[in-house]
């Protein structure tokens, strides 16, 4: 699948005093098995421009082209391409309304169409994917904890097996095992089957594990895209946009105006061990430094 | 909040904005009044003008006032064909067995401008007084009611809950409908049956998230020491200002210039 935003721009309650554009003349090219990030202060227009990509606003200007197909339309050839793609938003537990948890995660394969044995095939998948106990299965989704109604909503929106894959902030909430679990898990299905993973993120420390192009956004407009070891190193440009660069980046900088010869990006805190070790093995001060850093 | 709601309040600071909200809503009542009761030409220009300095005066984009008559196109059309066809008089045209009017095309007109002045008043009082403020007024209004045992300020509390949170809920429909429609819905189907399947999924959640949200203000106003609203004070007492006492003679002024013009005919 290519994603191709042309010169998209977006209003919101446009003509009013109320007026606020979100989106800026953003154009980008997202090709097949490509892992991105896009990241962004609050207001910065990640969430719209997710949801153009999904075919979900009217642009104000230019357009969102799907292999080619321009997904905004109210066309059946639009419609099919907006099925492709699965977008989980912030707080997908709000979606939830079904009588069980099974039927809830069925939802989306049914509409797309699905015969029964494929559809409890992709509902047992999808639950082992957010790791929710089978034996959930015929609960009433409204009797799970915060934690399980937030999983079995992204598993709603696996179970459609979209071939771009996009997701708003969806582990903020879930206890840092889990979520590390879930993205990995996420990950290595999207190697497997070349889709496109989109992850709008303010953790950059989650997002350099994952993704491998950035995008930086910035009161509506796009100031960075590139290679997220470029892009999430770059200090200078983050706190222009009002992001923190990733811990291990800070720890690297310390130590290189320090005087010592380490690379700055390195985004991973193994990545940055081993450059600590690199350049001085026995520095009993740097690793404390390190240990330091992951204690927080 | 990425959506409007036609009338919503538009934070500004105008003369009409710093205006006491009992005088605003005083006077947008007896505008509607009047703009029902009034027969004459010239009292519908000088009514007329008065609104245009109202509106002037407000702030308020001409655009988004003229859209919120949006909201009336269909009862104006359905109030327009009724008096074209039911109103005895002069026959202009006939089609079958009804009969256009002369008397009645221009009563049809008139009841549409009526209508119009009606919802642009009020366009103008909901554009620049808060939720908050409509409220505090129609409480300060109502009171001589709650002599006789309504329950006023509870009324004014439901009111201002209902205000506050209707842009609210409005967002979270539009959030639901959105994240269902990724799921394979079809908001827009032109199959009328395929369209009601889609209400199951878009009213569950949209009424769980109601209750949760009223679940979460009643916990947050009984953390915050609300017992009930008998011996509740308020930060912002209304306080009528020299400015307030004219714009309601001015008011005043123009209503009895419109009543002697009725009268006079």
């Amino acid at each position: 699948m290519l994603i191709h935003v042309e010169n998209l721009s977006h209003t919101y309650i446009p003509g009013t005093p109320l007026a606020r554009v979100a989106l800026h003349g953003v154009s980008l090219k997202v090709g097949p098995s490509e892992r991105v990030g896009v990241v962004g202060r609050t207001g910065s227009g990640k969430s719209t421009l997710v949801q153009h990509i999904a075919g979900l606003l009217m642009p104000t200007e230019g357009r969102v082209l799907i292999d080619g197909v321009p997904v905004h339309e109210r066309t059946t050839v639009a419609r099919a391409a907006r099925q492709r793609v699965g977008l989980a938003f912030q707080y997908p537990e709000d979606q939830i309304f079904e009588q069980t948890v099974f039927r809830e995660v069925a939802f989306g394969p049914r509409n797309l169409g699905l015969n029964k044995t494929e559809i409890a095939e992709r509902v047992r998948w999808a639950l082992g994917m957010v790791r929710l106990d089978p034996a959930m299965e015929s609960r009433s989704p409204f009797t799970l904890s915060g934690g399980e109604m937030r999983r079995a909503a992204l598993a709603s929106i696996l179970a459609m097996r979209p071939e771009a894959l996009i997701l708003d902030e969806p582990t903020a909430g879930l206890d840092p095992r889990g979520r590390r679990g879930l993205l990995a898990r996420v990950r290595t299905w999207q190697v497997e089957t070349g889709a496109i993973l989109i992850l709008v993120s303010h953790n950059l420390d989650e997002l350099a594990r994952i993704v491998e192009r950035v995008i930086v956004l910035d009161r509506g407009l796009v100031v960075a895209d590139g290679p997220v070891r470029q892009v999430l190193s770059n200090g200078a440009l983050l706190s222009a946009a009002g992001l923190d660069v990733p811990q291990s980046v800070t720890l690297l900088r310390a130590l290189h105006d320090a005087g010592w010869d380490v690379r700055t990006d390195r985004l991973l805190p193994e990545e940055a061990f081993e450059e600590i070790v690199r350049v001085d093995a026995g520095h009993a001060t740097a690793l404390r430094a390190l240990q330091s850093v992951e204690a927080r | 909040m990425n959506l409007l709601l036609p009338g919503m309040y538009m934070a500004a600071d105008s003369a009409l904005h710093r205006l006491d909200p009992r005088v605003k809503m005083g006077t947008a009542l007896v505008l509607m009044v009047l703009a029902f009761a009034a027969h004459s030409l010239a009292s519908y220009v000088l009514l007329t003008t008065f609104v245009i300095v109202v509106a002037i005066l407000s702030a308020a984009p001409p655009m988004a006032l003229l859209r919120t008559l949006r909201t009336i196109f269909w009862l104006g059309c359905l109030m327009f064909f009724f008096h074209l066809f039911t109103t005895p008089g002069q026959p202009l045209v006939a089609v079958g067995q009804l009969t256009i009017t002369r008397e009645g095309l221009l009563t049809g007109a008139a009841q549409i401008y009526r209508l119009c002045l009606l919802v642009i008043i009020s366009a103008l009082l909901t554009f620049t007084t808060s939720p908050a403020q409509l409220a505090h007024g129609l409480e300060v209004l109502f009171k001589p009611l709650a002599q006789i045992g309504l329950p006023v300020r509870e009324f004014a509390m439901v009111l201002t809950i209902a205000l506050r949170f209707a842009p609210a809920l409005l967002d979270e429909i539009d959030k639901i409908s959105k994240a269902q429609q990724v799921r394979g819905v079809d908001l827009y189907s032109r199959n009328p049956l395929r369209q009601m399947q889609s209400w199951v999924p878009l009213f569950v959640p949209i009424f769980v998230a109601a209750f949760r949200r009223a679940e979460d203000l009643a916990t947050a106003m009984e953390a915050r020491g609300f017992r009930g609203t008998q011996h509740r004070t308020r930060l912002h007492q209304l306080r009528m200002t020299r400015q307030d006492l004219q714009a309601a003679l001015i008011a005043l002024a123009v209503s009895l210039a419109i009543l002697g013009l009725e009268r006079s005919i």
